[in-house]
């Protein structure tokens, strides 16, 4: 029997793999990615837990959470073709405008 | 009654502030005329309250609470009998005649007005020291005129040593600080004795500590009375602390005569005075006292013997008087030593006037072998100083006459023959040493021609100022007998025995000779002219008494040396290094760390979010020890 | 049957992400996660949650794969960037004790056990609770997100797009002097 504590781990370890790509990318593309891989554990967590308890809220989350993450990507995506143009590259470091 | 206290009090006080609005300007005659207008007022006061004090006794007035802090009370408080008020009438006296004669004597000094707002603070100082009914009020008017006197002696600080071996002129600065500096060192023995006085009784009112002297124990009383000397010692420049009173004539005349010889150097005396059931309760301190008194009069006399400077003869001399009436006080005859200090203050004032002229007639020459003859042109001021003079050497029936030989008369009684003899070779002495002076200066030949002076004598007004001193020198000797008794209301009284009464007037007589033979001594020696001797001059006892017994010179090696030396060492080695670099470390440690830190704001993506995520993790660990507590 | 199921989508999950957060070539990274996307639906279906299954294969594998697929072609992202990767370790240090905090923190309540269900429905199958809830309860949010879906488009398309101040159908250069259809050019 699954309970609720594996989807929990499983969730956190996803979320952490996908911190450590956030952290550690510097092609701005692939911290796109590891972001999804975020978002989706989160997903999977709040299923779960929904799911667990038999209440529906879980799943209303997580519907919304993949409307925010696919509008994300929409506009993410945009930002990250002006930039390209701008600099012709899409290096993370090469974006320290703000350095202090 | 009150309003005239207030108005003795605080009229010089008025004065001063008024001059000291005019401090950054030039010389404004209307300084000079108010603050002399303002101390007349405040001598008128203090004179009617003398009368009123003869007639109905003490006048006490408590202006207001100062320090209410527990247990301790201090109030300014202000008492004004006998002592007080005779002390006000001789403070207030030489103070008006010499802010008028200073008017004259200043006359082309750019720091005019300043020197009047110093003089009146001055006198507001000495005011509240006499008239104060607590030693905390006493010890603040002890400041006051310490202070005083340390801005009117460096008065004209912007001069330079001037060394010659002759006359040594020291800068007025340096011996600003030599006094002041002296006088603090005293003021640690007060102020111990105040402490002791406040520890052991509770209140710092002298009517209190004087009631409670019978219950105290005589270790202790031994110990608040040397303390309280200690303080005295300092302002009265007794031995080993008198050698800031010769190097203080170095400020302008008009400052010594006021400060250095009628009130300032006085207040040791008075206090000793004030004290007197303190003393009378523990004889061995009072007779070392008189020792020391009589031991610091012919130090003083054997050091003016040889002097060539002007001013320091009389101050050498006031030296001496003051150990006259440290003897006196010592022996238990505090009304004489009273009356000492009141008619000394008169002719003590006039002569350094006096002296005064002839410093301006000779444009601040002082030395007197450079001198002679000037009684051609300086007829006035040679009369003052003659008379002066004599006062000073105690011949009948000038007022000296009646104070010193009522001392030496003291002295017999207590059978304490050495002080006698003491003091009796000491008057010979005075007598000879302010005559070969007075000769030097006026009679002879005129050696002024040699340096091309061209001497004159003062307006007219500077000598009718003068000439209430001058009377009052004559005249003074006589009050004596109204003086005992109006005094003794509050000091104990002193009557000599029958044997002294009947023998009297055996050493009158001797006392006269001693002094005549003085003065016909020097006739012989300097009225004709200066002659100089050579070989006396370089012999070892005369260049032994130019020196001051090379003391000063002790007092700079032993002490003001290695006391540099180690001030300089804690300067460089604890202030600069250890101090300043603690200091500097501190904000070093800031600067180094915000430059760190700064580090942090790179500008990429990446960092930034490395610093979220760890601050994450802190956050949460928050969070769980929170929810786990 | 379910633990089995369990236990192979997960390992497939962790090691698919973990190709995409580790690999160097950015085809392999969107095509892993492309992968763990779809096994993720896999785990939908585990907890009884269908509908939310289909969505995200529709929506995540088929459009935003899609879109990422497309960016890729549209960055020259053959090119390898040099990863300057100087901390490593910090790195995984940090995503781990994130992951131990997370757990933790979600599992507290569980351990707890003291939470109820606010919107329970019964006896309705998945698609149907969802729409029941959705419309009902979640109207508002439904709403607000439709707006966002909204105006994200339309940034999508003024960030992406190229010149739009000329109108296609008043422009000129398409015209030719003489290209004009006169009825008396007929033989």
């Amino acid at each position: 029997m699954i309970g609720l504590n594996e989807y929990l781990i499983l969730s956190g370890i996803l979320f952490s793999i996908g911190l450590v790509g956030v952290l550690r990318r510097k092609n701005l593309l692939m911290l796109f990615f590891a972001t999804e891989i975020m978002l989706n554990s989160a997903n999977i967590a709040f299923a779960a837990i929904g799911g667990h308890y038999g209440d529906m809220s879980g799943q209303m989350f997580a519907f919304f959470i993949i409307a925010v993450a696919a509008s994300e990507v929409a506009v993410g995506l945009g930002l990250l073709i002006v930039l390209y143009k701008k600099q012709g590259t899409l290096d993370l470091d090469n974006l320290a405008v703000m350095k202090g | 009654m009150e309003n005239l206290l207030y108005i003795a009090l605080f009229a010089p006080l008025v004065g001063s502030l008024f001059a000291a609005l005019f401090g950054m300007t030039p010389k404004n005659l209307i300084t000079g005329f108010v603050t002399s207008g303002l101390l007349f007022i405040s001598w008128l006061a203090s004179v009617l309250l003398l009368i009123h004090v003869i007639s109905h006794g003490t006048v006490s007035a408590n202006m207001m609470e100062w320090i209410g802090a527990g247990d301790l009370t201090i109030d300014f408080g202000f008492q004004v009998d006998a002592i007080t008020a005779v002390m006000m009438v001789v403070v207030t006296t030489v103070s008006t005649v010499v802010h008028v004669y200073s008017i004259g004597y200043m006359d082309h000094d750019k720091g005019f007005n300043r020197f009047f707002s110093y003089l009146s603070a001055f006198v507001f100082s000495m005011m509240i020291l006499v008239m104060s009914d607590n030693f905390a009020g006493l010890f603040i008017g002890w400041e006051g005129v310490g202070v005083c006197s340390w801005l009117l002696i460096g008065f004209w600080y912007h001069k330079a040593d001037v060394g010659t071996d002759v006359n040594p002129s020291i800068s007025p600065s340096w011996a600003a600080n030599e006094a002041f500096i002296m006088n603090r060192i005293a003021d640690l023995g007060m102020l111990v004795g105040i402490f002791l006085i406040y520890w052991n009784v509770g209140s710092l009112k002298y009517d209190v500590f004087f009631e409670a002297i019978p219950s105290l124990e005589n270790g202790l009383l031994v110990a608040i009375g040397i303390a309280l000397f200690i303080g005295a010692m300092g302002k009265s420049a007794q031995f080993p602390l008198h050698t800031w009173l010769a190097d203080a004539m170095e400020g302008p005349t008009p400052v010594s005569a006021l400060i250095h010889a009628a009130t300032m150097v006085t207040a040791g005396v008075y206090l000793v005075i004030r004290a007197n059931p303190l003393y009378d309760a523990i004889p061995n301190v009072s007779l070392f006292i008189a020792y020391l008194g009589t031991f610091v009069a012919i130090f003083a006399a054997s050091m003016a013997l040889v002097n060539r400077d002007l001013k320091r003869i009389i101050a050498y001399s006031t030296l001496s008087q003051l150990g006259y009436m440290f003897a006196a006080a010592g022996l238990g005859a505090y009304w004489v030593a009273l009356f000492h200090l009141a008619a000394h203050a008169f002719f003590k004032a006039l002569l350094f006037l006096g002296a005064g002229n002839v410093m301006h007639a000779m444009h601040d020459e002082l030395d007197i072998f450079k001198m002679g003859g000037l009684k051609k042109v300086m007829g006035g001021t040679y009369l003052y100083m003659g008379l002066a003079s004599l006062a000073l050497a105690g011949i009948f029936p000038l007022a000296g006459f009646f104070s010193k030989d009522t001392i030496l008369e003291v002295a017999i009684n207590e059978d304490t023959y050495i002080i006698w003899f003491v003091l009796w070779v000491t008057a010979g002495l005075t007598a000879f040493y302010s005559f070969r002076q007075v000769f030097l200066t006026f009679s002879g030949n005129e050696r002024y021609k040699e340096i091309g002076a061209h001497p004159h004598e003062m307006p007219t007004f500077v000598l009718v100022a003068m000439a209430p001193l001058a009377i009052l020198a004559v005249i003074f000797g006589l009050f004596m007998e109204p003086f005992n008794e109006f005094v003794t209301t509050i000091l104990p009284s002193y009557e000599m025995s029958h044997e002294t009464h009947h023998i009297a007037w055996f050493f009158i007589i001797i006392t006269t000779l001693i002094a005549l033979s003085g003065i016909f001594y020097a006739y012989k020696k300097y009225a004709s002219g200066l002659i100089r001797d050579k070989e006396l001059e370089n012999s070892f006892v005369y260049r032994l008494l130019t020196n001051q017994y090379y003391i000063p010179k002790f007092y700079g090696k032993v002490f003001a040396k290695p006391y540099k030396e180690i001030s300089d060492m804690l300067w460089n080695k604890v202030d600069m290094k250890i101090v300043d670099t603690t200091v500097d470390a501190i904000a070093n440690f800031f600067v180094v760390n915000g430059d760190r830190t700064r580090k942090m704001q790179s500008g990429n993506l990446s960092h930034y979010l490395n610093w979220m995520g760890a601050g994450a993790v802190v956050l949460m660990v928050f969070a769980i020890l929170a929810s786990m507590s | 049957m379910e633990q089995i199921a369990f236990y192979l989508f997960s390992v497939l999950t962790i090691g698919l992400f973990l190709v995409t957060v580790l690999s160097s070539n950015v085809l392999y990274a969107m095509t892993s996660l492309a992968a763990g996307m779809v096994i993720i639906s896999g785990f939908f279906f585990l907890v009884g949650a269908d509908f939310l299954g289909v969505v995200q294969l529709v929506v995540y594998v088929g459009a935003v794969m899609a879109l990422y697929s497309f960016g890729m072609m549209f960055f020259d992202a053959t090119r390898d960037i040099k990863e300057k990767n100087t901390n490593n370790y910090l790195v995984f240090l940090l995503g781990g004790m994130i992951a131990v905090m997370f757990v933790i923190i979600f599992s507290a309540p569980v351990i707890g056990e003291n939470i109820q269900a606010t919107y329970f429905v019964a006896n309705a199958t998945n698609p149907q609770a969802v729409g029941l809830i959705l419309f009902t309860k979640y109207l508002i949010p439904f709403e607000v997100a439709a707006i966002m879906l909204l105006v994200a488009m339309i940034a999508g398309i003024i960030l992406a797009g190229k010149k739009m101040d000329d109108s296609l159908t008043t422009k000129d250069e398409n015209h030719e002097e003489g290209a004009t259809f006169d009825l008396k050019d007929v033989k």
